[in-house]
């Protein structure tokens, strides 16, 4: 059916429209100019979105569903009865598939990035991601603490990298180039860590800098949509601001005109002072003035917000870190030859104060950071907090008075160790609008397939608020934004309305995004061999079991790219 | 090998939860002639036995021969007139049935439990309890020097585990045996720790108490250890823990003499608080040695559909998750179901004498390939298509890895896939009347 959203203040970034009230006409799916006798929703006085694009999550797959298998608790935590459309939900912090899907489209999110697949287990993240309705979603491979990827950094072949990515990409219908505690993880299959991007790692003897570096010009070589997509070493150390601007300045110079060559992610947890929890402290505006300086970074937040949640990570050594933290129970899986992760359940206290000084560096980061479109508004669910948090975190950053109110509530460390209490900038509706659509569908390169817009031909994704602009002021009004952000008035994906008032009312499946790079065939063919001795000798399956087969993407989106 | 016959390499084993992919199967077109590199088991298993022929359904006392249209109208019938259906089985098929079989229970507002709680259901819970210190197990195979089986005997359970993935397995920081310690901790000298370097016999029943004196004795407090816990010397388990924390990289496979012994899940939970405590001086990991080829996808499956991994209620509407109340055993026991859907399962067999005794009392439905015990409580059976031979789908390797199993060769039965994608349809449409 066609529709007509009439009347609705537009925010759209990306084709520059900023507040203006005009008519959206959509039909067979995508936005276009005008349309016959469609179904007219009255979007007066409502706000009118492009579907949200959810940058980088943790939605689906074996550390996910480890967490799920984990904590019944947290699953008795969300439970919604099935109903005519809707399956049974169940969870907070680890949601079922079917929660994941309506949560995100009842908030007016259309696009999710799972943001670690390790690539042994890829079969398993996409059968999760077939299984999470609505919304179209993609998953980024985990390539860092590959033997493969190791051995070609160590001989300096950046063919033969470039090829085993592009298979990798291939193998696993995967969508770009993850990174996580580069060498680190490799290093704590005995359980070792590395501390900074120039030790070496155990046995391959390269270093985290190096391994960086060389996927990055595999990166641009495959042309991906995406830069790499970079978890530093040393996350959650105090101090560890150092290293993370270390790794910023690795690819300094470094520039593709189309986009970032590096997105930074979750980098909160990568913005801390201090030598130890005693002095632990904020270098947020250490790492804005970075971002601020240079453009060839992104980065995304990394949110924490007060809650017990389930952190998940491929950093397996960061996990057992957390684990010695807190005591409570503690899951590990190391991949052969490929990766790791851990999972951990973690109470985040108010009252904590290194608590209360990561929740103050997730709202510093976008005040202290210039350009919006160099952001994209993650929590990395659900490890700073669950994306259902979103609405609470859009008031913080759109009104100090909402800042205020929770920085009296919080540890007081928050006025000495951070400069939150002193930051008067408020973010306006079109800040939150580039940094929930525009910027992430431009860092991942989406934005060129019809994501993160509402220019004729984009992909019918819309989301519509019940709160008018023109007539809120979110600085006082911020119970309003934290209200009308909970649920959409209507969520519309591919042309079809989905969620309704905060109900499911039609369950399409997604899409799933993935990269297909084309590289020369003599490059592909000179590394086969490597990679076949790896199965024959090293990987506990067979080559020809490995690559996911097209029946896990029974709805598939391919981004084709040429190398050069 | 005739002009006509193909074979197939690597074909996935849908036998055991080592899932080896390395088979090779030959075919003559129409049935399988042989098979080459898998165990005794898996061999005989791909090759198939005497099989359920057609679907039936009980008159007067009697199976007869029916459509399957027939039958799988008549189970559609008996499950949506329930008040409280049991489910119970599905971890010898893949993970797009029991996808259906979930939905099905959903819509039925059934229970849907697995045979990992007569099995692992204890490790599960002791997860729940303390976490998964975990690994692929080609992480041990590449880098493991202390392999340790406690309560399991791969020799005859999971006969190539030990050559592919463990023990004998040469990897990229592992020249196989030469390089590891083998430790077998049992109550019996199976044939496994006939192999071991090391053999420890336990006394039965003594798991807790042993997994405690270590941790005591890691934890820096020998002197309170007796000289002696359950039938191992002090000295002895000084030496043992001693051991583990010199390890590069160590391994406990636990089994089942660990799951279904006193404590039961409490010697999982003490056994991973050690793995756990240990990591503070070695890497250490902890492998379930899962059963049936794919009892670890049903978890999978079950996690991500309902969020949690087995024994889910669904007769609230929302998921209820109570390992006790919700478990087949206990509700067939309580008598509280009034029928019972058996998927790829011998409860007849496996069940204490007082769940089964329900059996008789009320309908029960079997999808199986072959006939076994819990067919003579059948009132309605439908042959089905053996998952992995004759059907493909998605099935987890013991330490999660997924592996799409194949089809080899075409048959006239139907896939689980396909009869409760049938039975799902059905149920709607007689719930919907």
């Amino acid at each position: 059916m066609d529709l007509l959203i009439k009347n609705g203040i537009v925010y759209d970034p990306i084709n520059k429209i900023n507040g203006e009230k005009m008519d959206i006409f959509t039909s067979n799916g995508k936005i276009v100019s005008n349309a016959k006798d469609p179904k007219v929703i009255d979007a007066d006085g409502k706000l009118v979105l492009p579907g949200g694009v959810e940058g980088h999550s943790h939605i689906a797959g074996g550390k996910v569903n480890a967490g799920r298998i984990m904590r019944p608790e947290d699953g008795r935590k969300g439970i919604e009865p099935k109903g005519k459309l809707t399956r049974a939900c169940s969870g907070y912090s680890v949601p079922n598939v079917y929660a994941t899907g309506y949560r995100y489209a009842r908030m007016g999110y259309t696009f999710v990035m799972e943001a670690a697949m390790p690539p042994m287990a890829a079969r398993h993240t996409h059968e999760e991601l077939i299984e999470i309705p609505i919304v179209d979603k993609g998953a980024i491979p985990l390539l860092d603490n590959h033997w493969m990827t190791m051995e070609c950094v160590k001989s300096g072949d950046m063919d033969k990298l470039t090829a085993y990515v592009a298979w990798i990409l291939k193998a696993t219908k995967g969508y770009g180039i993850k990174i996580v505690n580069p060498g680190g993880v490799e290093a704590w299959a005995w359980g070792k860590n590395v501390s900074g991007l120039h030790d070496r790692v155990p046995k391959f003897d390269v270093s985290p800098a190096e391994i960086v570096k060389a996927l990055s010009i595999a990166n641009e070589r495959l042309n991906l949509p995406h830069s790499i997509h970079i978890h530093c070493n040393n996350i959650g150390h105090p101090g560890n601001s150092e290293t993370t601007l270390e790794t910023y300045g690795l690819l300094s110079g470094v520039e593709n005109s189309d986009r970032q060559v590096m997105h930074a992610t979750h980098t909160q947890f990568h913005s801390y002072g201090g030598s130890n929890w005693g002095d632990f402290c904020s270098k947020a505006d250490e790492v804005a003035k970075y971002v601020n300086a240079h453009d060839n970074l992104t980065i995304d937040l990394g949110v924490v917000m007060f809650c017990d949640t389930t952190t998940m990570t491929g950093d397996g050594p960061h996990e057992f870190n957390l684990y010695k933290l807190t005591r409570r129970k503690w899951s590990n899986h190391d991949v052969e030859l490929e990766t790791g992760s851990g999972v951990v359940p973690f109470v985040y206290g108010a009252k904590i104060p290194p608590h209360a000084i990561m929740w103050a560096v997730g709202i510093e980061l976008p005040l202290l950071i210039d350009d919006p479109w160099k952001m994209m508004i993650t929590t990395d669910h659900p490890n700073g907090c669950p994306f259902t948090f979103y609405p609470q975190i859009f008031a913080l950053l759109m009104s100090k008075k909402k800042r205020e109110a929770m920085i009296s509530e919080v540890h007081p460390v928050v006025n000495s160790n951070t400069i939150l209490p002193s930051i008067d900038r408020e973010l306006g509706w079109n800040d939150i609008a580039i940094m929930t659509r525009a910027a992430p569908a431009r860092i991942l390169g989406i934005d060129k397939h019809g994501k993160g817009h509402l220019g004729s031909g984009a992909d019918a994704d819309i989301s519509i608020y019940d709160i008018s602009p023109e007539e809120v002021d979110p600085s006082r009004d911020y119970a309003k934004i934290e209200d009308a952000f909970s649920y959409t008035a209507y969520t519309i994906k591919s042309g079809q309305i989905v969620a309704k008032d905060n109900e499911i009312v039609a369950v399409p499946s997604g899409k799933t995004f993935f990269v297909d790079p084309e590289i020369d065939k003599s490059l592909m063919d000179a590394m086969l061999p490597d990679l076949e001795l790896k199965f024959k000798e090293y990987y506990s399956i067979n080559l020809a079991n490995y690559p996911v087969q097209d029946a896990y993407v029974p709805n598939p989106y391919k981004i084709s790219t040429k190398g050069a | 090998m005739s002009a006509e016959n193909r074979i197939i390499t690597d074909v996935v084993c849908p036998f055991c939860g080592s899932l080896c992919d390395d088979l090779e199967v030959e075919t003559d077109g129409t049935k399988i002639v042989k098979v080459k590199k898998a165990c005794k088991l898996g061999k005989s298993k791909i090759m198939g036995h005497e099989r359920i022929e057609s679907p039936l359904i009980r008159e007067d006392g009697k199976l007869r021969e029916a459509t399957y249209e027939e039958a799988i109208e008549r189970a559609s019938q008996i499950l949506s007139n329930s008040k409280r259906p049991l489910s119970y089985g599905w971890a010898s098929t893949v993970c797009e049935a029991i996808e259906k079989g979930v939905h099905l229970l959903e819509e039925i507002g059934g229970v849907m439990d697995s045979t990992a709680s007569v099995c692992h259901g204890p490790t599960v819970l002791a997860v729940q309890g303390v976490g998964a210190p975990g690994c692929t197990l080609g992480e041990v195979k590449n880098r493991a020097d202390l392999v340790i089986f406690w309560g399991s005997n791969p020799v005859h359970a999971h006969p190539r585990h030990q050559a592919r993935y463990s023990y004998n397995a040469k990897g990229f920081f592992s020249g196989g045996k030469e390089d590891r310690t083998l430790m077998v901790f049992d109550v019996r000298k199976t044939k496994t720790a006939d192999k071991a370097d090391e053999y420890v016999q336990i006394e039965p029943g003594s798991d807790y108490k042993i997994f405690s004196a270590m941790r005591t004795i890691l934890s820096g407090n020998e002197d309170v250890v007796p000289s002696e816990v359950g039938g191992i010397s002090k000295e002895k388990l000084i030496e043992i823990v001693d051991r583990m924390k010199k390890a590069k990289f160590g391994v406990i496979f636990g089994g089942l003499g660990l799951t279904q012994s006193r404590c039961r899940y409490k010697n999982l939970e003490n056994v991973i608080s050690l793995v756990d405590e240990i990591n503070e001086h070695a890497k250490f990991t902890l492998i379930p040695m899962r059963g049936h080829y794919n009892i670890a996808g049903f978890g999978q499956v079950c996690a991500w559909e309902t969020g949690y991994p087995f024994a889910v209620d669904f007769s609230r509407g929302y998921v209820w998750y109570n390992p006790g109340e919700t478990t087949a055993v206990d509700v067939l026991n309580r008598k509280e179901c009034d029928s019972f859907l058996v998927v790829a399962a011998d409860p007849a067999s496996n069940f204490p004498k007082g769940s089964v005794e329900h059996m008789k009392d009320i309908p029960v439905i079997q999808v199986d390939p072959y006939h076994n015990p819990t067919t003579e409580f059948a009132d309605v059976v439908i042959p089905a298509a053996v998952a992995g031979v004759e059907a493909e789908g998605t099935a987890y390797r013991m330490d999660g890895i997924p592996l799409r199993v194949r089809k080899l060769v075409d048959v006239k039965y139907p896939s689980d896939e396909e009869i409760f994608d049938k039975m799902l349809t059905k149920v709607k449409e007689l719930k919907g009347a």
